[in-house]
This record gives C-alpha cells, structure tokens and sequence, in this order.
C-alpha cells in the first residue's frame, strides 16, 4: 500500500470511525480506552472533544493523529483504512495528510522559527528556495513575519503557538489536530489563538480539537462528549458566529 | 537532489552540535588523539625503519658481504717485537667461490688499505679500495664526474682513481677533480672519475664504501702495496699480512642468497678454521628488520585500535545521553511525518560528523607532530599516505558503528511516549 498526497478523496468525509477499540492490557486486565467509537467527520467542519480525564480523549486524538492504530474496528481517513499499515506509511500518512497543534507548542528549540515552519517540507523533500516562499506566507499570516530567525525561546507563549499552527499548514492538511492550545495560555492570548483557528475553519480547513474548556470548545461546530471510552454526545453549536451549519 | 539533502541534514548536525560546544569538543577529544598519535606514532617508527631498511638495501640485497677480520687469538698481544699478523681473505677464496657455485654471479674482491693522498701541500686520509670494474656493478653509485674504473684501467695496470664526493672536497678544495694528479705512497694517480658519497655507516656492518675511500685497480694496489701492511701504535709496531680484505658476492636470485650464503661460510670454514672472516647478508637483516617493523605495526595497531575503541564510546556515552535529552524532539519529528530511517539519518550523521571532525584534527595533529620531531629532534619521521586515509575510513566508521545504538534507540521510540516527555 502506498500512499500519494496530491490524492485525496473528493467525498466529503474526511474520517471515519467504525467500532474503533483501543485496549491497553495493564497486567492481567484489559483497559478499554476506547470502547466502540463510530464518528463521521466531514470535511470543513470543526469538532470540540471533551470529557474527564481518563475518558479516552487522547487516546482518541492519537488515534486519529495516526500516531497509533486501533486494536480493531476501521479507521478511514481519506477513505483508506490505516489498519494493515506499516509504521514508515503511517509516517507518510502524517505527513501528507495531517498538521499538529500541541498544548506545549513542541517547537524544536536548536531550530529558528523559519527551519521550525519549513519541518514538514524538509521531511517531503520539497527544495529550500520553495520551502522559504511558503514558510515566509504562513508566517505573515499568522502575523510573525519578522521573528523568522529568531528561536522558540526569544518568543512568548503565544507567539510560540502561532509559529506551531504555521508549521502544521505547511503541508497543507486534510486534517488540523489541536491538544488543548489553549492550555498553557492566558484567556486574552488563547482566544487570539483561537481566533486565528476560527478563521482557518472559514476558510474550510477541518479542525479537530481537544479541549476541556467549555469556552474554548463553544468555537467549535460539533461538541463530542466522551466518557469511557464512547462517545457520550455531540452537540451542534449552531451559536457559532458566521458558520453555516 | 541526494546531495541538496545531504547537505541540509549535515548542516543541521553540525548547527546541533555547535549548541553544545564545550560538550562536542570533549566528546571528539578521544577520536583527535586516537587518530592523532596513530599517525604520529607510525610516521616515527616508519622513519627509523625507513632509514635501517634503506641502509641495507643499498648493500644490495642478492649481495653477501664477507669481510676479513682478525682472529681472536691473535689479537690483544702486548708485545715489544714486531710480528706479523697473517689472516683474512686469500686470493684462492676468491677462486673457489667463483668457480664452485653456479648460484654466484660473480664475486667482487677489494683490497682495503689506509693511506695519505697529497694534492699540492694539502693531504688527507684515504681509505685506498683496490678493487675491479665489477664493484661499481655491484653497488651502485651516481657517477658525478668523470668515469668509473674500466677494464682497460685494469689491462694497461694504469694508475688511476675514483673519488668519492667527500674525498675530492678535502682533497682538492674546489679544484677540478678530473685529470689532478694525486700523490698516494710515492706514486702518482689520475683522477677520472667521482662518484656520490655514501656516508651513512651502520655501527654493525663494515659496509663496502666509506666517505673517504679512493678507487684503484686491484692489481695496482697489489703491485704497490703488496699484502703487507705495517701498523704503527704507541710505541709498538706490527704487520699485519691480508690478501683480500673483502669480497662482495652477488647470487643470481633472490631465494637463493641464504642458500649460498650458508654454502660459502661451511666452505670459508674448512680453509679458515681460526675464523678469521665475517659474513654479512644484506637480505637476511633486511629480513629481520622488516619483520621487526611488523611486529612494531601489529603493537602500534593495536594501541591505536584500543585507543579509537575508547574514543567510539565515548562518543556513543554522549550521543545516548543526547538521545534521551532530545527525545520530545524525537517525538516531534516522527509526529510531523519523519520515519524512522531519517531519525536514524539524523542522529547517525551528527555522529559521524563528531568523529570526523576529531579525525580530522587528529590527522592535523599527527601531521604535525612528526613535523616537529624532525625539526626539533633531527629524526626521520615519514607520513604514509594510507595511514592518513586509514585514519579518514576509521573515523567514519568509528562514528557509523558507535552511532547505530542511539540512532536506532532514538527511532524506535514511541512517538506519543516521546512527545509526553519532559
Ligand atoms: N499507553 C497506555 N497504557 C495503558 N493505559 C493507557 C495508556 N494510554 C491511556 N491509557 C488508559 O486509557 C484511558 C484513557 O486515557 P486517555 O486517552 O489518556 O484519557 P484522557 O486524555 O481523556 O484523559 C485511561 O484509563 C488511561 O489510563
Ligand atoms: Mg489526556
């Protein structure tokens, strides 16, 4: 199986989950840290998952982060299933398909900001004058044109985390996974993140976050609840300014 | 496209390792002096080597040397009356040997007999070789001026002679050597030719030519020196009577030096049961001397071998402790889209490039030292070319094979462990 990033399918699913388990075998006993998922994610839209701790949220973002592979059921994303894959096609499926926002930023602190942006193309092996014009855009569009050499620890915390949401554009992905960014962040400078995750979505980048702030998950179209491993609700947050339902 | 690569990958190790560089510089430090006293070391004793091993060369390894000397029991006599000392190499030795073995090329004799040369009031000590045309064949010198001795020097009995170099200096003082006539024991010889010095003297071997020897017809210096010389000590005289004082033997082959060597000396024996002769193979100390240098290189190598194992690990200590502190990096890069070949990649490259970084500036150091052991202690060091890319090939394999633990440890980390990591 291999995996091409200019492919993607025109269908307006981006995931799929069928029945998706996760067990950890913690000595003679099974932790189900997802139990029985089914979800539908569409393309565009912009999804909020909470819940308490220990109910399978990161496990769930991993999961759908091809970071890891279901102990069965199918996950789909861009219609192929990931479950026979190897780890150098997950790799590849990462690459292509998916961008990282982290609660801690995880800027590589030996990188500037501009070799931080450029990672994911360094890795697909697009050439450097190419990488610079692209890097160089998405830096102004997250308004750090002029920190390009500076490194992760010169910047705020806020700073930091619009040079991260950069670097997971810079592929162009299918799919924008968020862990908490608001996390380590005060109110005024996560609602500027925020605001900046907003605007993505207008422009029909699909966003999935994780979040156990019930402010920062009302930006979302679809609130998911988890407990236990399932998926205890989603809500339609019609509230959302300026979003078609 | 490979190299556009190579080069970002490389120059990211090398911007990683200079964010530690007090930590980098003490991490190739083995790799410098491992590197470094290897080819100090081997430049040192390639240059002793060298020199013993030239010296004996040039006597001419299908060559035996067999030299009179004086039997033991007839030295260490403390008496007033002048005696006459009979011993060494006879004119009949040199018969035998050329016509009994069909291994022997020819045989050379050479008479040796000290002597004053005079050129207009200025006189030096010579060291009169009365020899055949066939020495010059034998061991060969660069002829500087003039010729060598001829066979027709030889028929017409003609008083001619070779110099050396050194000889025609502090005889002639700058003067046209050719055609001088040098005054040698009442006698009047012709200078036709000089030839290169050969200086250097092996303490152990009575080697064929000296600094001051002077060429001269065998025959000439029989008819006007004779066999009998007359040594005057303090307050004692004696004579001594020797026909010939040395023979140079030339083998047709190689494999057959020993063989024959050992031949002529049962023969040598049986006419001189006093011992008053001495055999010197050239071959058989070129021998000894190059397996010598064997066991000298095998002992260097593995002094090296230790000593780069030791600076391999150490740079492996630092590259997993790198490993573990970078592992949310780790983390990061496989959750962008790195596979783990290129983790691998990465930090197998930033090995590498500490080891040959140290290579490199080892090979300056033991470049260096040599240099300087020759200018300051006068010895000859020489600097082998393959020892120098010995040393490149070692220093990358050294960070190749140590660099593979950690690379690979670093890629197989979990990459959601890796990036829960603090
Ligand atoms: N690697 C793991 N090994 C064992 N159990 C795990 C592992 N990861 C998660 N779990 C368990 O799975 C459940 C869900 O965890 P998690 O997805 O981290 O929840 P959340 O992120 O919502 O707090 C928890 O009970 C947790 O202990
Ligand atoms: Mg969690």
């Amino acid at each position: 199986m291999s995996f091409d990033s200019s492919q993607r399918s025109n269908s307006d699913t981006v995931i799929s989950l069928e029945q998706v388990w996760k067990t950890y075998r913690m000595g003679d006993q099974d932790v189900h840290a997802l139990a029985g998922v089914d979800l539908e994610i569409k393309r565009g839209s912009f999804w909020a998952i909470s819940g308490s701790s220990g109910s399978g949220k990161s496990t769930m973002l991993n999961l759908l982060g091809c970071l890891d592979r279901p102990t069965s059921g199918v996950y789909r994303l861009e219609g192929q299933d990931i479950a026979t894959t190897s780890d150098d096609e997950l790799s590849d499926l990462r690459l292509s398909y998916l961008g990282f926002i982290f609660q801690n930023f995880n800027l590589i602190q030996q990188l500037t900001v501009q070799e931080n942006i450029e990672l994911p193309l360094f890795y697909q092996g697009v050439d450097a004058s190419e990488a610079a014009k692209k890097s160089r855009s998405l830096a102004e569009r997250v308004g750090l044109a002029d920190r390009m050499g500076h490194r992760p620890t010169e910047l705020s915390g806020g700073q930091q985390q619009r040079v991260a949401i950069a670097r997971a554009l810079m592929n162009d992905p299918s799919v924008l996974l968020a862990d908490e960014p608001t996390g380590n962040l005060d109110t005024a400078t996560g609602d500027s993140i925020m605001e900046i995750l907003t605007e993505l979505h207008d422009q029909g980048k699909t966003i999935i976050m994780v979040t156990h702030e019930p402010e920062i998950a009302a930006h979302a179209q679809h609130e998911l609840v988890m407990r236990d491993g399932k998926v205890a609700s989603i809500t339609q947050n019609n509230a959302t300014a300026g979003v078609p339902a | 496209m490979i190299g556009e690569r190579l080069y970002r990958d490389v120059r990211l190790g090398v911007k990683t390792l200079l964010l530690h560089k007090m930590r980098s510089i003490l991490t190739m430090m083995g790799m410098v002096f491992g590197v470094g006293a290897v080819i100090a070391m081997l430049a040192v004793g390639e240059g002793a080597s060298k020199k013993a091993l030239d010296e004996i060369r040039r006597l001419g390894s299908q060559n035996i040397i067999i030299n009179s000397q004086q039997a033991v029991e007839n030295s260490g006599q403390n008496s007033q009356r002048i005696r006459m000392n009979i011993y060494g190499l006879l004119y009949a030795d040199l018969e035998r040997i050329q016509s009994s073995y069909d291994t022997v090329v020819r045989a050379v004799p050479a008479k040796l007999i000290r002597s004053e040369g005079r050129v207009a009031g200025r006189s030096q000590e010579l060291r009169l070789v009365g020899t055949t045309p066939e020495w010059f064949d034998l061991v060969q010198r660069e002829i500087l001026a003039g010729r060598q001795l001829l066979d027709r020097d030889v028929e017409q009995n003609a008083n001619v002679v070779v110099l050396t170099e050194h000889g025609a200096r502090k005889l002639l003082a700058g003067r046209t050597a050719i055609d001088t006539e040098v005054l040698i024991n009442q006698g009047y010889y012709k200078v036709i030719g000089v030839i290169k010095s050969e200086s250097t003297q092996s303490g152990s071997m009575q080697t064929p030519d000296q600094n001051i020897d002077a060429y001269i017809p065998l025959n000439v210096a029989i008819e006007r020196f004779g066999d009998i010389t007359t040594i005057r000590g303090n307050g004692s005289r004696s004579r001594e009577l020797v026909e010939l004082h040395q023979l140079i033997v030339e083998v047709d082959k190689r494999e057959h030096v020993e063989s024959t060597a050992a031949s002529i000396e049962r023969m040598l024996s049986v006419f001189h049961p006093k011992g008053d002769f001495r055999m010197s193979v050239p071959l058989a100390l070129l021998r000894q001397a190059e397996s010598t240098q064997r066991t000298f290189n095998i002992v260097l190598g593995s002094i090296a071998g230790i000593s780069l194992l030791i600076g391999g690990i150490g740079i492996m200590n630092i590259m997993l402790a790198s490993v573990t502190e970078r592992t949310r990096e780790i983390g990061i890069r496989r959750a962008i889209g790195a596979q783990r070949k290129q983790i691998i990649g990465q930090f197998l490259i930033e090995t590498v490039v500490l080891s040959m970084t140290g290579g490199l500036i080892g090979i300056g150091i033991g470049l260096l030292i040599p240099w300087i052991i020759t200018i300051v202690a006068d010895m000859p060091t020489v600097v082998t070319p393959w020892s120098v890319m010995l040393s490149v090939v070692i220093s990358v394999g050294i960070g190749i094979i140590f660099g593979m633990y950690p690379a690979m440890r670093a890629a197989n980390l979990d990459p959601i462990e890796a990036l829960r990591h603090e």
